[in-house]
């Protein structure tokens, strides 16, 4: 019975990490891809996206802690973070790196740092998030039941 | 003198006097000698004389006067001595003899008068025994007259035949002139006069039942004599002479009803008929007892003859009005087998004629949607079609619900995998959904079996169904499927009383829940959601597109899967929760010979092989080159992952067969990466299908891609399903089919 209280935790918090809109399709994507030959597929991708991220979140803080603010520069690493945060699916953190990615084209440099800060925010909040549901996780595998499927939604 | 002792007679011998006496006493004795003699002779034979004594006495007492008669004889003339002594002898003896047989009879004189007088006795007994043999004779007649009577009676069950039979039995048994039945009326208030024995009379006499001597009879059960003059024995005109008697009895009428099944009916019926009977008149005839109580007897027999015939008649009445009823009923079922034929070949013909045009116009409308149009114009099409398909489902959903409702829907058994199903309705619930801002949720158990059997088509119908009612009450939030394999326990629902699921080796009960954030149902309202018609709230008009059948259909179907639905809702405005059970076959298990696949959906093979298949993987994005792979790992692959274009170009050999190549790096011309891979394998056959990935749509971008030779353009993030498809168009074809 535990595991099923458990089960239905993740479920329930699942739901409601989609419902905020903090993750999309792509996660449960994610989920789809962690089998018997893969136990840890999950993650491993959500810590190598922890990593990159706050690697990318340092740049973007140097980058834009310069004097000349290099544009280009700028954009790329946000469309790496686009990048990232949309192979996960991190939803929010994506559409703040579309913002972001207009301000730079529009060399708003003002913008650009109000964007940056929307963007540490998010990826903190969406960290704690996909760190609390790995937890879930875990429990549920210690007490021997299985990961249940969150499908697609919109 | 001589010596004689010889003694002189003491008169003279006068010769004609003593001639005389001489003579006389010479009689006599002879007399006096035969008489014993006679009497022995008609003693000896009559057997029984009881004096016996008597006689001998009597026979000495006669023999002993004849003696001395004759002796007498010698005493005329001269004798002797001797004889004188015997003479007187003779006297003396029989004078005590005489003496002692007279003073017997004293003794028996009285005797031999008493039999006499006993004989009369026995005379006068013999006499009156004769009378009453014959008073029992009569009786005994009079019984076999009953027995005739009754047996005539009973003999026959028609009434009148029985009344008749009655009257003339008794006139003939007991000699009337006169035998009348009178009956109450249908008022109960007069007595009728129904049946005569002699004549054709004007049956139409009636006399008020409250009269006196009428409530005498009615009120024994004997037979009474009544007066001549009473109104009910005025039956013939007054003659001049004197009218016999005339007795009066009570019939009672039993109905049916008065049968109790252990019971002797009860007479307190109050129900008679009145029996007249007229002795002949002036015959000085009276009434005898046992004439009266065959009367009785009589009177009953008829009142059970009578209420046989009553039964007979109503239970020939009942089986002539269910004879009718019955002919009745056929023809109505005929017709009604007539009338659902001509309906349902109405519905058929209906149904084609009406779906033929239909489908006209949403094909048209489709294939116009296609091309160019001004948004106006735009917007008009999708109006129509989206009006066409729902003019489609009403037509299909009356279709289907009058074959449900008939019994005839059969379902249609197929193997078809689940999670396709389930993905399917998604897909098609998503843009909906997706118009209104909700978010649509699906979460199938691990222990769900991909496949399952069943008809699919149907359970599509209600998922969508129920799916659809859920997003159109939903106005803010969004809707949560979750579908699992019910276990024993969770399948007896208390709040689904009627539901007896048996688990099986070949079968799995599939529960699906659709929860929703909208606007919920009363939970009285609950049960009448799924009757047919009903719509459960006056719905906000754009929205409410419905027959209200939906609901009614899906129910119709979840029952013929041997299932069970239903609506759970707190309240209003609390959300609803629909949940249903069917039963589903395991496919490999159940008894299905052959196994059809009807997959809907990205995958047209059971499961593509692609293991071992190698690939190469190019992102300069650690997070997406590593899901990337996964993605591909996951379908089996053997995935080489490389982080830029130009080792990419060193590592790839000709082992590979796609490259899956991110054309969105920054610093990198993908597109010149692939124009030298291309190079590499410029002469071999076997190169390398590249295929992009992209997070842009547009159009220049995949222009680009296939203006260098790639196979195609795929926009991240990849679904599994996608990338199963690409992999299996490439594999197949050489390139994608449909590039996205």
């Amino acid at each position: 019975m535990e595991v099923d209280q458990l089960q239905r935790s993740f479920l329930e918090y699942s739901r409601l990490l989609f419902h905020e809109g903090f993750l999309d399709g792509q996660f449960s994507q994610l989920q789809l891809l962690q089998d018997e030959s893969n136990p840890d597929f999950v993650l491993e991708v959500v810590s190598l996206f922890f990593e990159d991220s706050e690697r990318l979140l340092n740049d973007l803080t140097i980058a834009l802690d310069q004097q000349n603010v290099d544009f280009k520069k700028l954009d790329a690493h946000v469309h790496q973070f686009k990048g990232s945060s949309s192979s996960i699916g991190a939803q929010r953190v994506k559409n703040v790196c579309i913002a972001f990615r207009n301000l730079c084209d529009e060399q708003n440099a003002e913008g650009c740092l109000r964007c940056l800060q929307q963007v540490k925010q998010e990826y903190l909040l969406v960290k704690t998030k996909l760190e609390a549901l790995l937890r879930l996780e875990q429990q549920i595998v210690a007490a021997g039941g299985a990961i249940p499927m969150l499908n697609e939604f919109c | 003198m001589e010596l004689c002792n010889c003694i002189e007679p003491p008169w003279p011998a006068d010769e004609l006097l003593m001639k005389y006496q001489y003579i006389s006493d010479f009689f006599i004795a002879l007399a006096y000698f035969s008489i014993p003699l006679e009497l022995i002779y008609f003693v000896k034979k009559s057997a029984v004389f009881p004096y016996r004594w008597v006689l001998v006495q009597f026979g000495a007492f006669i023999v002993l006067c004849g003696a001395t008669h004759l002796i007498n004889l010698w005493t005329f003339t001269m004798h002797t001595r001797t004889v004188a002594v015997v003479m007187t002898s003779a006297k003396i003896l029989t004078a005590v003899v005489s003496c002692a047989t007279a003073l017997m009879l004293v003794h028996i004189i009285p005797d031999l008068l008493s039999v006499k007088t006993r004989e009369l006795f026995l005379k006068n007994k013999a006499a009156e025994l004769d009378r009453e043999m014959g008073l029992i004779r009569t009786q005994e007649e009079t019984g076999r007259h009953v027995r005739m009577l009754t047996h005539e009676i009973r003999s026959t069950l028609d009434r009148h035949t029985i009344l008749k039979t009655t009257l003339v039995e008794l006139g003939r048994t007991l000699g009337l002139e006169e035998c009348a039945l009178w009956m109450p009326t249908r008022t109960g208030l007069e007595l009728h006069l129904s049946y005569t024995l002699r004549h054709q009379n004007p049956v139409g006499f009636t006399v008020p039942i409250q009269l006196p001597v009428i409530n005498q009879v009615f009120n024994t059960s004997h037979a009474v004599k009544i007066s001549p003059n009473s109104p009910v024995a005025r039956l013939r005109p007054a003659g001049k002479y004197m009218p016999g008697e005339v007795v009066a009895v009570r019939v009672p009428l039993l109905h049916l009803s008065n049968f109790q099944i252990h019971d002797w009916p009860e007479l307190s019926t109050k129900r008679y008929a009145l029996m007249v009977l007229m002795l002949p008149s002036d015959s000085a005839r009276q009434w005898h007892v046992h004439e009266l109580e065959l009367v009785e007897v009589v009177a009953d027999q008829v009142a059970v003859a009578l209420s046989h015939a009553a039964i007979l008649e109503e239970s020939m009445r009942a089986r002539d009005l269910l004879m009718e009823q019955n002919v009745a009923l056929d023809l109505a079922r005929r017709e009604a087998e007539t009338a659902v034929r001509a309906r349902n070949d109405f519905l058929a013909v209906m149904n084609h004629e009406m779906r033929t045009p239909m489908h006209a116009i949403i094909a048209l409308s489709s294939l116009l949607q296609e091309t160019e149009l001004t948004p106006e114009q735009r917007l008009m099409v999708e109006t129509i079609l989206k009006s066409s398909n729902i003019l489609a489902t009403l037509i299909n959903d009356v279709l289907d619900l009058s074959r449900l409702e008939d019994g005839s829907l059969q379902l249609e058994i197929g193997t078809f995998s689940l999670h396709s199903l389930f993905r399917e309705a998604l897909n098609l619930i998503k843009p909906v959904a997706s118009v209104k801002k909700l978010y649509v949720t699906l979460s199938l158990s691990p222990d769900l079996p991909e496949y399952a059997v069943g008809d699919e088509k149907r359970l599509m119908q209600v998922v969508l169904n129920v799916v659809g009612n859920a997003v159109k009450f939903t106005k803010e939030g969004g809707i949560s499927i979750s579908a699992f394999v019910a276990k024993s326990e969770s399948l007896r629902d208390p709040r689904a009383p009627d539901f007896f699921p048996i688990p099986s080796d070949n079968h799995f009960y599939l529960r699906v829940e659709v929860k929703d954030t909208g606007s919920g149902v009363n939970p009285q309202d609950t049960p009448k959601l799924f009757m047919k018609f009903v719509q459960s709230q006056p719905l906000a008009a754009k929205n409410s597109s419905g027959s209200g059948l939906g609901l009614a259909i899906c129910k119709r179907f979840v029952n013929l899967m041997e299932g069970h639905i239903r609506i759970e809702s707190e309240g209003l405005g609390r959300g609803s929760t629909a949940i249903f059970i069917v039963k589903l076959g395991i496919p490999g298990r159940s008894n299905e010979s052959k196994l059809s696949f009807i997959h809907k959906g990205p995958a047209n093979q059971v499961k593509p092989n692609f293991s071992g298949l190698k690939v190469v993987v190019v992102d300069d994005n650690s997070v997406g080159r590593m899901v990337t792979r996964g993605l591909l790992v996951h379908l089996g692959c053997d995935v080489l992952a490389i982080a830029s274009g130009d080792e990419c170009i060193r590592v790839v050999t000709h082992e590979h067969k796609v490259v899956f190549l991110d054309v969105t790096m920054p610093g990198t011309d993908s597109f010149e990466v692939a124009v030298r891979i291309h190079e590499k394998f410029a002469k071999r056959p076997d190169r390398p299908i590249i295929v992009a990935l992209t997070g842009n749509t547009d159009r220049t971008t995949r222009e680009n891609c296939l203006r260098v030779g790639m196979a195609g353009v795929i926009l991240k993030p990849v679904s599994v399903d996608k990338m199963r498809s690409v992999l299996s168009d490439l594999l197949e074809h050489g390139y994608l089919v449909e590039s996205q």
